[in-house]
């Protein structure tokens, strides 16, 4: 399996890669670690007619703080997110979820940025980021903006960035020391896409549930909230009993796909589960 | 388009077409044909080489994306006629049967063990070979090889 033939230029910086994308039109993709990218092409299912390369742009490779915020670099590998100690510190689900896409090979070519950008709802960091609130920051022809999680995607593959946009970084924001989290990826083999995956970042209060921000993978056209569970976790006792009653609304306003790995009604099922145990684990940190 | 990339510790160049796969360029252009391609999906790690160091799945890695980098594949392993020490613990522990998955398992497994930095314990081993398969089915031996080795590469005294 070849991809089809395609032109191929590389990005010096950020601002050269929106200018090649500008140049290049609508036919023109970004590529950079190329793990979500060039299996599709090898399929045909993406035939761009120009690849533009940020893979070496090394100035976007990086993990640092940023006041009240975690800033990851968009051209960070998944292997260095995994072990970043800045995130170890301050926002381990990250470093977690990151260390769960794919495998070792994978995680050292594959980027943060990349998976992001690719917008697939079966893709582990984009719920994550969703349940964390986070903020992308998006350099196009017009400069530089900052998007929320929320309004970032859009759908299946859809995400906000323009045809002439490149995401630059991610930020998180640091989790307080009260803060539960926990991600529940279910799959069959390491290189597999979770079935079902579940975010979930909980905030305690004197034994009962003060915030929580569940994310959904793999349940629909994009990452999702699950806001019935949010929703009844306001304000509840963190026991067994009301965890349970919560994670049943897991399933709520879903659409999840049917395929060989399960149907929708069976990820319906495994939702309630993952969110369950995505909440005990949160609240047992 | 023209590539250089330095294989095994030589130098080479070629003009290759921008959708040529970094396996491709190796097997097809340079002639090392130690690097299986198994899937051809990035699933299966029969194709891993090292790209500056990192295992890395060469049919997912474009030959221009290896331009000015390091390539280290099975055939640059041994040195001066002496196996690399995963070589020779795959041999002396039956870590293969049919051998497809071998060149990838080797290379997964160097790069584990030197990211590691210490000798490796069975369930660290089986967990980083998540990404490669062996379709004898052959596990037991090779992770077998894997810890041995990585315990002689780390200076570890060797275990019974």
């Amino acid at each position: 399996m070849i991809p089809a033939p395609f032109e191929y230029v590389r990005a010096e910086s950020v601002d050269h890669a929106v200018a090649l994308l500008g140049e290049h039109g609508e036919d023109a993709k970004l590529v950079a670690g190329g793990h979500s990218l060039l299996p599709l092409m090898r399929l045909r299912l993406a035939r761009p007619s120009v690849l533009v390369d940020v893979d070496r742009l090394d100035d976007l490779a990086y993990v640092r703080e940023a006041g009240d915020q975690i800033e990851i670099g968009a051209t960070t590998r998944m292997a260095e997110v995994a072990a970043s100690e800045v995130l170890a510190t301050h926002n381990p689900l990250v470093a977690h979820a990151a260390g769960h896409v794919g495998d070792p090979q994978v995680r050292h070519r594959g980027t943060f940025g990349g998976s992001v950008a690719h917008g697939d709802p079966a893709s582990d960091p984009p719920t994550v980021l969703l349940a964390l609130d986070a903020q992308m920051v998006v350099r196009g022809p017009a400069g530089e903006r900052t998007v929320a999680a929320r309004d970032f995607f859009k759908g299946l593959f859809e995400t906000d960035l323009g045809p002439q946009d490149v995401l630059t970084a991610v930020r998180v924001p640091k989790l307080s020391t009260g803060t539960g989290w926990s991600y529940q990826k279910f799959h069959r083999r390491a290189i597999d896409w979770a079935i079902v995956g579940v975010a979930a970042v909980v905030e305690r209060s004197n034994g009962s549930v003060a915030r929580a921000a569940i994310g959904l993978t793999n349940m629909g056209l994009m990452p999702m909230r699950a806001e019935g569970v949010e929703a009844a976790l306001a304000g509840a006792a963190a026991e067994p009993g009301a965890l349970a009653a919560a994670a049943g609304h897991a399933p709520e306003g879903t659409s999840p796909p049917s395929d060989t790995n399960g149907s929708a009604e069976y990820r319906r099922e495994l939702s309630k589960v993952l969110v369950r145990r995505a909440l005990e684990e949160a609240l047992a940190r | 388009m023209h590539v250089s990339v330095t294989v095994n510790g030589t130098r080479r160049e070629a003009d290759v077409e921008p959708r040529t796969l970094l396996v491709y360029f190796l097997r097809e252009t340079l002639g090392l044909t130690g690097t299986n391609v198994g899937c051809d999906t990035s699933t299966c790690g029969a194709c891993t080489v090292h790209v500056d160091g990192q295992s890395v799945k060469s049919c997912t890695m474009l030959a221009a994306q290896a331009d000015g980098r390091e390539v280290t594949t099975i055939e640059g392993m041994a040195s001066d006629g002496e196996l690399h020490p995963l070589q020779r613990a795959f041999h002396e522990h039956h870590g293969l049967q049919c051998g497809y998955c071998t060149p990838g398992m080797i290379m997964a497994s160097d790069s584990l063990i030197r990211e590691a930095g210490h000798p490796l314990a069975e369930e660290e081993v089986r967990i980083g070979l998540e990404g490669n398969l062996c379709r004898c089915t052959g596990y037991q031996n090779i992770v077998k090889a894997v810890v041995a080795a990585s315990q002689e590469m780390h200076g570890a005294p060797a275990s019974a």
